[in-house]
């Protein structure tokens, strides 16, 4: 009898443990919470480099072929652009027009494309509605139009079930010489890719017009390839649009041509560095915090520091970078580090400080945009397709103005094919 | 007695060495007139060159042999491959049609309305259809024989044709048929040398002589189009005396580079001129004669109409030239372009009704060239000249439409191109012009289409179906037991701008194991089928002799509806992750292992003994540390040491316990920092 009663009063093991914790919730939920932060201060300490099996990916088994010719073809493009910048007037259709004879000359198939942009795309009232949001305000927008200009290649051996898409913004009015070299590094490529025969899979260069926005022009895009609108009610394509003088002009059709479907994308980037290096930077954040799948971006990675060696720059908070606690920590985990290493070489915990400040900068900076849901760049729109893709973004050390720079900087192009080639082998 | 029995064996060389020789020499002799019966077998070998607007060339060799009925010759062959005959014979194979095909067919620039392109372009992958001249109720035994058949005699694996999942059976569009029509298609099949090599030895000259011999492997695999193909026609009755028998024609399209365009610069003006090439430039080896027992061995050189009436146009502005050239004997050379052999005739295409420029073609005979001499064809351009191919009445495109793992569907757009406008119009129906298009459709099951969901639009606008189409027959898909089939008549009005149909569909799920390799790339709808029976493509040559002897020309001559196929769809599915049932194995195996060994450990575990065992054990000696300790302490305190009892004291356990972790800890550390 007495042993029941005591068996009564000690009750589980695991429910005394909740009561416990209940009754000092105030202290539990403070330790959860510096353990929380402490593990995600630890977490750029205790990441790994990426691993990429090379036998199965074989990235950049794609040599860089670029030469100069197709360098110097982008050139005259570039050039010729350029010019078009001392007359706004009419520079929107004529750069569409030299863009296209450009692809058109590669042998690509050429057409355009017209949207009506959305603008406000993330205006919160319309945060939850549906697609049909866009279609009311289409109405007011009838007026405003940007035409995006679509290449593609067909690859000479593939079957034409997958493509990989590469973007360039390019706004036409307002575009200054940053985003006209982004069209010269995608154009040599193009032109590179036309001539290969390994290609696996359809190339897409969509030059997007950034005049509402770099977001717009390739969601709309997008939109049309995937939903198109077989009925008269809303087509805009099929306006027929004689705004060209030029004899070529009229020949581009403003259908949407296909190809398979889209298996990564790309967008090309440039900008004005400040830094000592020439340097890549990646963007990767999607709406709503999607992330590609990561191995474009290992293998983007892996491709530009280890064969082409340039510095990439995963985008970061460059706050953190001069904060003095983030540094201080930093330290203290590299004194930590090398005390480990006395105990045992192979522990390797031990990162230095600056690598440390750094590693969070990324996190943090990462954490942040997932968090926020709002897309990095233009990449945002392919992921709502379950396309992978991401934001290369390109700075150089010296202003592009020099011609000689500009040429070493085109080069940079044949980078770029070896990501490419590695990225067509990718789901093969 | 080893020298003996190796002199005999020498000896016994000799003489099989010798009757060898002997038969040789019999065999040597006597295949002239083998040739001359000939035991009604035939062989005849051609290849067609033809160059392309995007300076490709296009290469089809044919080649054709046949058998009379193995009835009236026993079943021995002299030329006509064994095991095609047997594979006939077994599976009563009325007309059978294989295909292995790479890359694509571009419509757009290589032409769709010509006969060759009709019959030689072909989805990727590999296509089977046959047609068998057995009961309904058998076809579809034979046709899983004939698949398992077929993937033996070519290295593919054509047997995954054999689940009624893959193959269909149509009715209305593909080809007349009553029911034993069996169609297959696999998208995915990768053809390479090994697919060839056995559709090589099908050949009686293999690929050792004659035309086949410029089957260079890596020129021939380097080429942006790849298509081989082997059909089957063979009639029982021997009422019809030329058609009686088995005709295999085995024909392989290539579309090749020549090389000269590397060097050539890309950009300026001067692309326009089109590469110049010779048969030893493309293949990099030339035709060292025919093949011997061959019927007949031509080599034709074909220019299309487009590129006929782009010359004729050159021809008229210059002045200097007299039009009509292009019949004489010095059309060879003309000013736009020079063939290297004087050709052996020239056949022109007789038509038109319209008056419109016809195609040209050139043959050669290869019977006058021997090793010594080989043949090699060049064409030279002179002037740049830009033409376009002919294309079909309606360029045919399939997309997939929405995202998500969800749902989607399937759409066909159908655009009027650009050469259809001078197209006759001779299908004026009740006072309406008609065009008819034919659509045949495969979906496998895991892709669940509503047929009620087809949308017609014409001319961007919804039409009712009633309004555009004549006939259709579905048969909705069973899962995992056969595919969806929708075949379409359409009647669309002549002058639409664009057709558009539209199909929803759900996506399925796969079992685990159901899966194909790497299904994480997608899974494949095979290409659909677009005819226009309201077109024929055909060519009319002025009536020759030689016309009938020639496999190539006499198919050119030939009845036959424009045909094209669209592209083969990729539909991401979603997969799972395949780890997962390792991961499902691994959990479940642990859980059962712990849960069987405790219920074992419950189940043989006699409590009772235990006790009295432990009991039994403590009063004979408790441990003697313990032992050793409780007199110790018992020393200290100066009490008597007490008797051990079955409960011993909680503390020295405890104590213990710690005392070993900590060796082991102290174990472990060490070994982590020496040897570590």
């Amino acid at each position: 009898m007495a042993e029941t009663e005591v068996s009564k009063k000690r009750k589980r093991p695991i429910v005394r443990l909740a009561v416990l914790l209940l009754s000092h919730s105030v202290l539990v939920s403070v330790i959860c919470c510096t353990a929380g932060v402490f593990g995600l201060l630890l977490l750029p300490v205790l990441a790994k480099n990426t691993y990429i099996s090379e036998n199965a990916l074989m990235p950049g088994s794609a040599s860089s072929m670029l030469s100069n010719q197709e360098v110097s073809e982008a050139n005259k493009l570039i050039k010729e652009l350029n010019n078009l910048h001392s007359n706004p007037l009419g520079a929107t259709t004529e750069s569409h027009g030299i863009i296209a004879k450009y692809m058109s000359n590669l042998g690509a198939q050429v057409n355009n494309h017209k949207f009506h942009p959305q603008l406000n795309q993330f205006h919160p009232l319309h945060f939850f509605s549906g697609p049909d949001s866009g279609v009311m305000q289409e109405n007011s927008t009838r007026s405003l139009y940007g035409i995006n200009t679509v290449g593609i290649i067909r690859a000479p051996r593939g079957d034409g079930k997958e493509a990989i898409v590469l973007v360039t913004p390019y706004n036409a009015v307002k575009g200054g010489v940053r985003e006209t070299l982004s069209l010269g590094i995608a154009y040599s490529v193009f032109s590179l890719l036309t001539r290969v025969t390994w290609l696996a899979k359809d190339i897409i260069w969509l030059v997007a017009d950034s005049q509402y926005g770099e977001y717009a022009p390739v969601a709309a895009w997008l939109r049309d390839y995937h939903t198109p609108a077989f009925s008269n009610l809303d087509s805009l394509n099929t306006e027929t649009c004689h705004v060209g003088n030029n004899n070529f002009e009229s020949k581009i059709s403003y259908g949407i041509r296909r190809s398979g479907t889209m298996a990564a994308a790309l967008v090309l980037g440039v900008a004005y560095g400040n830094e000592n290096e020439d340097t890549l930077g990646i963007y990767a954040e999607a709406s709503n915090g999607q992330m590609p799948n990561l191995d474009l971006i290992n293998i983007v990675h892996y491709l530009a520091v280890h064969r082409q060696g340039l510095r990439v720059k995963v985008e970061q908070f460059h706050w953190l970078l001069n904060s003095k606690w983030v540094k201080s920590l930093g330290e203290v985990f590299e004194s930590l580090g090398k005390m480990v290493k006395t105990l045992n070489p192979d522990w390797k915990l031990g990162i230095s400080a600056a690598d440390y400040v750094e590693g969070a900068a990324t996190l943090a900076s990462s954490l942040y945009h997932q968090a926020l849901g709002v897309p990095t760049g233009p990449h945002g729109a392919f992921r709502d397709y379950q396309v992978d893709a991401i934001t290369l973004e390109f700075s150089l050390r010296i202003s592009f103005d020099r011609l000689d720079r500009r040429n070493d900087f085109l080069l940079h192009g044949g980078r770029i094919n070896g990501l490419l080639g590695g990225i067509t082998l990718f789901h093969f | 007695m080893a020298i003996l029995l190796s002199r005999r064996s020498n000896l016994l060389a000799v003489v099989v060495l010798l009757l060898c020789q002997l038969f040789l020499y019999a065999t040597v002799s006597s295949s002239g007139s083998v040739l001359k019966q000939g035991g009604g077998e035939e062989f005849s070998e051609e290849l067609l060159l033809k160059p392309f607007p995007d300076r490709k060339v296009l290469a089809h060799f044919h080649f054709q042999s046949r058998a009379p009925h193995s009835s009236s010759h026993g079943r021995h062959h002299h030329l006509f491959p064994k095991a095609i005959a047997q594979l006939v014979k077994k599976f009563r194979v009325k007309e059978m049609e294989l295909s292995f095909t790479q890359g694509r067919w571009r419509y757009e620039q290589w032409g769709g309305f010509d006969p060759l392109s009709s019959n030689n372009a072909k989805p990727p992958g590999v296509e089977l259809w046959a047609v068998f001249d057995v009961p309904q109720s058998l076809v579809d035994v034979y046709w899983r024989n004939l698949t398992h058949t077929l993937s033996g005699l070519f290295c593919a694996s054509i047997n995954f044709l054999e689940s009624s999942t893959t193959y269909s059976a149509p009715e209305l569009t593909f080809k007349p048929s009553f029911g034993n029509l069996r169609y297959g298609t696999l998208p995915r099949e990768a053809v390479c040398t090994e697919n060839l090599t056995p559709w090589l030895k099908l050949l009686p000259c293999r690929d050792k002589a004659g035309l086949s011999a410029l089957m260079d492997r890596p020129s021939i695999y380097r080429g942006f189009y790849h298509s081989q193909r082997l059909r089957l026609t063979s009639s029982e009755s021997g009422s019809d005396e030329v058609d009686s028998g088995i005709g295999l024609d085995q024909t392989l399209t290539v579309v090749l580079q020549p090389s000269s365009w590397r060097t050539g610069k890309t950009y300026s003006v001067e692309t326009n001129i089109q590469p110049s090439w010779s048969i030893s430039s493309i293949f990099g080896r030339n035709i060292p004669g025919k093949c011997v027992i061959a019927k007949s061995s031509n080599v034709y050189l074909q220019l299309d109409n487009g590129l006929v009436g782009e010359l004729k146009n050159l021809e008229r502005e210059n002045a200097k030239y007299v039009a009509n050239t292009f019949e004489s004997e010095g059309f060879q050379s003309n000013h736009a372009f020079k063939i290297s052999v004087t050709p052996d005739k020239v056949f022109e295409e007789v038509d038109n009704l319209h008056g419109k420029s016809t195609s040209v073609i050139y043959g050669f005979s290869v019977e006058k060239y021997s090793d010594s001499q080989p043949f090699d064809l060049g064409l030279t351009w002179k002037i740049p000249v830009v033409w376009s191919c002919q294309q079909a009445p309606l360029h045919a495109s399939r997309f997939l439409m929405g995202s998500g793992n969800e749902r989607g569907a399937i759409a066909i757009s159908l655009e009027p191109t650009e050469s259809s406008e001078g197209l006759p119009t001779s299908h004026i129906i009740d006072g309406r012009c008609e065009l008819r298009v034919d659509i045949f459709q495969v979906v496998p099951w895991y892709i669940k289409v509503y047929f009620h969901t087809l949308q017609v639009f014409v001319d961007k606008q919804p039409r009712a179906m009633a309004d555009v189409v004549d006939k259709i027959r579905v048969s909705p898909s069973k899962d995992k037991v056969s595919p969806g089939v929708m075949e379409m008549i359409l009647k669309l009005p002549c002058g639409s701008k664009s057709a558009a149909f539209s199909l929803e569909f759900d996506k399925g799920f796969l079992h685990i194991d159901e899966y194909p390799p790497d299904a994480n790339q997608g899974f494949d709808i095979p290409s659909a089928l677009i005819s226009f029976p309201s077109f024929n493509a055909r060519m009319n040559f002025s009536e020759d002799e030689f016309l009938n002897n020639s496999p190539i020309l006499s198919k050119f001559q030939e009845t036959s509806p424009v045909l094209s196929y669209t592209e083969v769809l990729l539909i991401p599915l979603t997969t799972p992750d395949f780890s997962m049932p390792y991961n499902v194995i691994t959990i479940t195996c642990t859980v059962f292992a712990l849960y069987f060994g405790s219920l074992l450990n419950v189940l043989r575990r006699r409590v009772d003994e235990e006790e009295r065992i432990l009991r039994s054990r403590a009063g004979h000696k408790a441990g003697w540390i313990s032992q050793l300790l409780s007199r110790l302490s018992a020393k200290l305190r100066g009490r008597p040491q007490e008797q051990p009892t079955s409960s011993l004291p909680h503390s020295f356990i405890s104590f213990r316990l710690v005392l070993k972790i900590l060796l082991v800890a102290s174990i472990a550390v060490t070994w982590q920092y020496y040897f570590g």
